[in-house]
């Protein structure tokens, strides 16, 4: 196994969500690595290429001689890993599980219809995506009640595997919100998760890796008229 | 004594590797066959967001989706482990799983799709197996898992055994022996495991019911 001094480094851009809850992890156990970004539209590196060949995708978290790539098996290696350090899942087992299970839920079901509110071609389209998201939120806001036992995160008084699973998200949200005109965080529907995003965001673990709103809004310009302009429309 | 149910589905790819786990580690449990076409309000209460099987209810708590089922009992019940210890080793198999998880999908396509789509689905399905043979599979090891099968093995079920009845009847040649050498020998090694033998869906009878499904579902997209 890679001793914890081994040299640690995550491969990644600084916009991406999956790459975020890399970084995140590891500074939550005060872990010291080095952030090599790739440039995405310039071509993959071939480090990229060489560490992660059946993806060819970030994050990819380089150990020692270890290169490990999936976003959530990252977080999970990392919380194995530097055990000594506060734990990022829970200890209990059956709520190890639930963590897991909405944490592939927000990668399976609840992201990808954020994508699809960008990407949506068409007023109904744009609205179907809408209303599953806002769907996924009220089913978060219980879980939250749910997991939180009182405290400001999923994970009780401290970030823990939810809350890094989810709340990689909320630059693009915000973005979403900002692009669509609808507030999908909001008082009405769930006051919990709005407290609870600005304490994510807030904390030391997550303020110099969570990308600016503004940054994201103008990247995300340029990646749809990048795609839209590369899909000849028949 | 803690209670263990399962609810499932006999034909399904993921209720099968929650068995196989439990067969594995000789864990007692209670099988409640779903009727999918009226789910009972047991599974509906247990599982809200999919409303699908399997899940597992333990001491009277339920647990959804095979991978999460898989690990959680892996971590109750440590004894005939399906998952390294180390921490690298344990991260490489869940990539692996989790590509299971992703590309699986595609073999079910084939029997609910035909033309164009279908023809999408076999290359889907090809390029999976192509990744498993290249990267998956070492040299002199029986098992995705190594020298024993383990929670890799498992996931990649619906390969050594749904794609090749699928195959079947839809005429189809994907899996060719001569083109994926290692993974149609895992397929040997993975169906030669007592408890994996034992509690494999008949082909016979998956076919006849997949067979259906496919009519209905290709007569309703016609209409």
């Amino acid at each position: 196994m890679a001793s914890n001094d081994a040299e640690v480094k995550v491969l990644g851009t600084w916009s991406s969500p999956f790459v975020m809850r890399a970084r995140i992890a590891l500074n939550i156990k005060s872990v010291n690595h080095e952030f090599l970004q790739e440039r995405l539209w310039e071509g993959k590196s071939q480090l990229l290429l060489n560490s992660n060949p059946v993806h060819k995708k970030v994050p990819v978290l380089i150990h020692g001689h270890h290169t490990i790539c999936e976003s959530l098996i990252i977080v999970q290696y990392i919380d194995e890993v530097w055990s000594s350090a506060p734990s990022i899942l829970p200890s209990e087992p059956h709520e190890r599980a639930t963590a897991r299970f909405w944490a592939a839920y927000l990668d399976d079901k609840w992201f990808p219809s954020m994508r699809a509110i960008g990407m949506a071609e068409g007023e109904d389209a744009r609205r179907a995506a809408i209303g599953q998201v806002e769907e996924g939120l009220v089913l978060l806001e219980e879980e939250f009640g749910e997991c939180s036992k009182g405290g400001p995160f999923f994970g009780g008084d401290r970030i823990g595997y939810l809350d890094i699973a989810f709340g990689c998200f909320l630059g693009w949200l915000r973005v979403t919100e900002k692009m669509s005109g609808i507030r999908l965080l909001n008082e009405t529907n769930t006051p919990r998760l709005l407290k609870w995003a600005h304490g994510f965001c807030s904390d030391d673990a997550v303020k110099d890796v969570m990308p600016e709103t503004e940054k994201l809004a103008e990247f995300a310009k340029m990646i749809k008229g990048r795609v839209k302009g590369a899909t000849p429309r028949t | 004594m803690a209670v263990v149910k399962l609810l499932g589905a006999w034909l399904s790819p993921y209720c099968c590797r929650v068995i196989w786990a439990l067969k594995l580690k000789a864990i007692p449990y209670e099988y409640i066959e779903e009727d999918l076409s009226v789910k009972s309000p047991l599974l509906l209460q247990c599982n809200p967001v999919y409303k699908r099987v399997p899940v597992l209810i333990h001491d009277g708590k339920p647990i959804s989706e095979s991978t999460v089922i898989l690990r959680y009992i892996e971590e109750i019940w440590p004894q005939n482990p399906l998952l390294p210890s180390d921490p690298y080793e344990k991260a490489v198999a869940l990539f692996w799983i989790k590509f299971a998880d992703d590309k699986s999908p595609s073999i079910s396509k084939l029997y609910r799709t035909d033309g164009e789509e279908q023809q999408q689905a076999a290359k889907e399905c090809s390029e999976m197996l192509e990744i498993i043979e290249e990267h998956g599979l070492i040299e002199g090891k029986k098992f995705l898992g190594g020298d024993e099968i383990n929670m890799v093995d498992i996931a990649f079920c619906s390969v050594a055994h749904w794609l090749g009845v699928i195959e079947e009847f839809a005429g189809l040649k994907i899996l060719e022996p001569h083109k994926f050498p290692k993974l149609s020998s895992w397929i040997q090694n993975f169906k030669s495991v007592p408890v994996i033998k034992e509690n494999l869906p008949d082909s016979d009878k998956m076919v006849a019911l997949l067979k259906r499904r496919r009519e209905m579902l290709l007569a309703s997209k016609s209409n």
